[in-house]
């Protein structure tokens, strides 16, 4: 019989310690997936952040060195100024990506360091028990923010892959999300692609993927879905923010 | 050849391919050295961070990927380093740092002092761990110690800070650079990928309470080998010695001023100058309390350094002492006269109490 679900190569055999419902499972699996069928595993590098993901390196089956909290792009840029002809990539949340390590990734960025970052956005912060995180929604109920937040005391969700694609350095950015069958295949692209461009030498690639934290939600994880597609996708449109090199091949593919 | 640059270019020679840093004043030159010199040699890397903390973790990740790699910075700055250079020493990857101190705290001034001596000494960062600071004191010194400061950071799998001021960045003197000895350090640690083989994790995190205690006794174990193996300090004029100064890096070279005019003046004063400052050479100071009984730490801080003399010496010998935080540098004359002023013959050094 044929085979169509295993767990990837690049994936140990340790039992995730994420929460049921949760996207990190989901993400990790998927960039395991495109490692392996990119067969990469041997030469990619994994930088794990502070926060829920940081135990990352206990689930992939490649190289992996942490950073400190938001210091991923710094720390993945050393590496791949070193060792160019290596796939290096960091895994980020919202916290670790958009509130301390903002001026690390905004320059990786804008540097156009040839790596690229999955960023999980999920709005809050997970591992330290869902304080408000500066992509949570305006009126979102947090344990920092226990009336909701408040633009005029918090400030705004902060959009990140709307901000990156401003930067001239950046190649490709998509935001995704995984709560459905659908999504997870769409996101799975989007990872792959970034992934290619990296091998390519493209430059910085980011893919936003918006994910379900039904614990610190406080909602079932069908509850959690919905509530992607129902308010975080107001403020965090789903698509393509950013494709230079398929914005090219377009370009180059009409007749003069 | 600047100071500065001195350090530069020893990095260069002694196999130095990774650079990161952010612009401070008064250690700049370095930084424009390594873009300039990197550029030129193969595998270089230069990068001008976004931030003190940008370029740390930057040297985090080439260290791993097996770069001899160099930050350098200046007191506010290497404040902001802290949090790398403790996650250099918990995942024990080698890495030099290069701390021209300023005036401090805040701010500060640019003006040379040794305000930093603790932060240096004793860690910096969060955590159960040391760095091994080295305290050159001439351009000749500044280019051997930054040479062993790489080999130190690899013998030992830590990182290595060079810990000077702004005097000796700016200053100019001859240099001869020593051959630099062959890198010594197994592929194994280096981080490129897992191949075919087992694939590989760098972390500091670990939440296993009696693993994280087991990691702390590894890192402790090998604080102590250092300890025995690597303090190292100069004499000056000490054989004859009534009086030692203890002094180091700019403090040590007003010492040697300061020395001349005493013994001219009939006072046989000599200097102990530690070149290590952590590991502190303990054992040898008290060694030399056998025969000499009064001491003079002379620092640019209001004490600092004075507490590790007071630990190899207090009950042994009598301790003095003489500092002027950041701002002012000090003269000779000035160091004499308060030592004239302090020892007495037949009472000895007055003690600092």
């Amino acid at each position: 019989m044929k085979k169509v679900f295993g767990r990837p190569k690049s994936m140990k055999s340790n039992i995730f310690h994420y929460c049921a419902g949760c996207g990190h499972s989901i993400a990790h699996r998927l960039i395991a997936e495109v490692i392996d069928e990119m067969g990469i595993q041997g030469i990619t590098i994994g930088v794990p952040p502070a926060g829920c993901a940081v135990l990352a390196y206990n689930y992939f089956d490649i190289d992996m060195i942490e950073a400190q909290h938001g210091r991923g792009p710094a720390t993945a840029t050393g590496i791949k100024r070193v060792l160019p002809d290596r796939i290096v990539f960091s895994y980020q949340g919202d916290g670790d990506l958009a509130a301390i390590g903002i001026a690390e990734s905004f320059h990786a960025a804008n540097r156009g360091e040839n790596i690229t970052v999955v960023f999980i956005n999920n709005a809050v912060y997970g591992m330290t028990g869902g304080q408000m995180a500066p992509t949570s929604m305006l009126g979102q109920k947090t344990t920092t923010s226990p009336t909701g937040r408040k633009p005029i005391l918090d400030g705004h969700p902060v959009q990140v892959s709307e901000v990156f694609s401003l930067l001239p350095g950046t190649t490709y950015i998509e935001r995704c999300t995984v709560n459905s069958p659908a999504s997870i295949l769409k996101a799975k692209k989007a990872i792959r692609k970034a992934f290619q461009y990296q091998v390519e030498g493209l430059g910085f690639s980011l893919v936003e993927i918006l994910s379900p934290c039904p614990t610190n939600w406080k909602m079932t994880p069908t509850e959690a879905c919905q509530w992607i597609d129902e308010v975080m996708n107001k403020v965090f449109p789903l698509g393509v923010l950013k494709d230079i090199p398929a914005g090219e091949k377009k370009e180059s593919g009409k007749k003069p | 050849m600047q100071g500065n640059k001195v350090i530069g270019e020893a990095a260069i020679r002694a196999g130095c391919r990774f650079y990161a840093g952010y612009p401070i004043t008064p250690q700049n030159e370095l930084p424009e050295y390594m873009a300039e010199r990197l550029r030129l040699v193969e595998g270089g890397v230069f990068i001008q961070s976004e931030s003190e903390i940008a370029a740390i973790h930057m040297v985090v990740g080439a260290s791993a990927a097996g770069a001899r790699s160099m930050t350098s910075s200046s007191s506010p700055g290497i404040s902001l380093k802290q949090e790398g250079i403790s996650s250099l020493a918990a995942c024990q990857l080698p890495a030099v740092i290069v701390n021209m101190m300023r005036g401090g705290p805040g701010l500060g001034n640019i003006s040379p002092a040794q305000g930093d001596y603790f932060q240096a000494t004793r860690g910096g960062g969060h955590g159960d761990y040391r760095v091994i600071v080295l305290g050159p004191a001439t351009a000749q010194e500044l280019a051997d110690l930054t040479m062993d400061a790489f080999d130190l950071a690899d013998r030992y799998r830590s990182p290595v800070m060079i810990l000077a001021d702004g005097m000796m960045g700016q200053m100019m003197e001859p240099v001869i650079f020593k051959e630099p000895k062959p890198r010594v350090y197994p592929e194994n640690y280096i981080m490129k990928g897992a191949g075919s083989g087992k694939s590989k994790i760098i972390r500091g995190l670990i939440l296993d309470p009696l693993e994280m205690e087991e990691h702390n006794w590894t890192l402790e174990r090998k604080y102590r080998v250092i300890s025995q193996q690597e303090p190292r300090h100069e004499l000056y004029r000490a054989d004859d010695a009534e009086l030692i100064l203890i002094a180091y890096g700019t403090g040590a070279r007003i010492a040697k001023g300061a020395i001349k005019r005493l013994r001219e003046a009939g006072i046989r004063a000599g200097l102990f100058r530690p070149i290590t400052l952590w590991p502190f050479p303990t054992n040898d100071l008290r060694d030399l309390a056998k025969s000499v009984k009064n001491y003079l730490v002379f620092e640019l801080s209001t004490g600092q350094m004075l507490e590790d003399v007071r630990l190899a010496l207090q009950g042994y010998a009598r301790i003095g002492f003489h500092g002027r935080p950041g701002g002012v540098v000090p003269t000779p004359v000035e160091l004499a006269n308060v030592v004239m002023r302090q020892y007495d013959r037949k009472q000895g050094i007055i003690e600092h109490n």
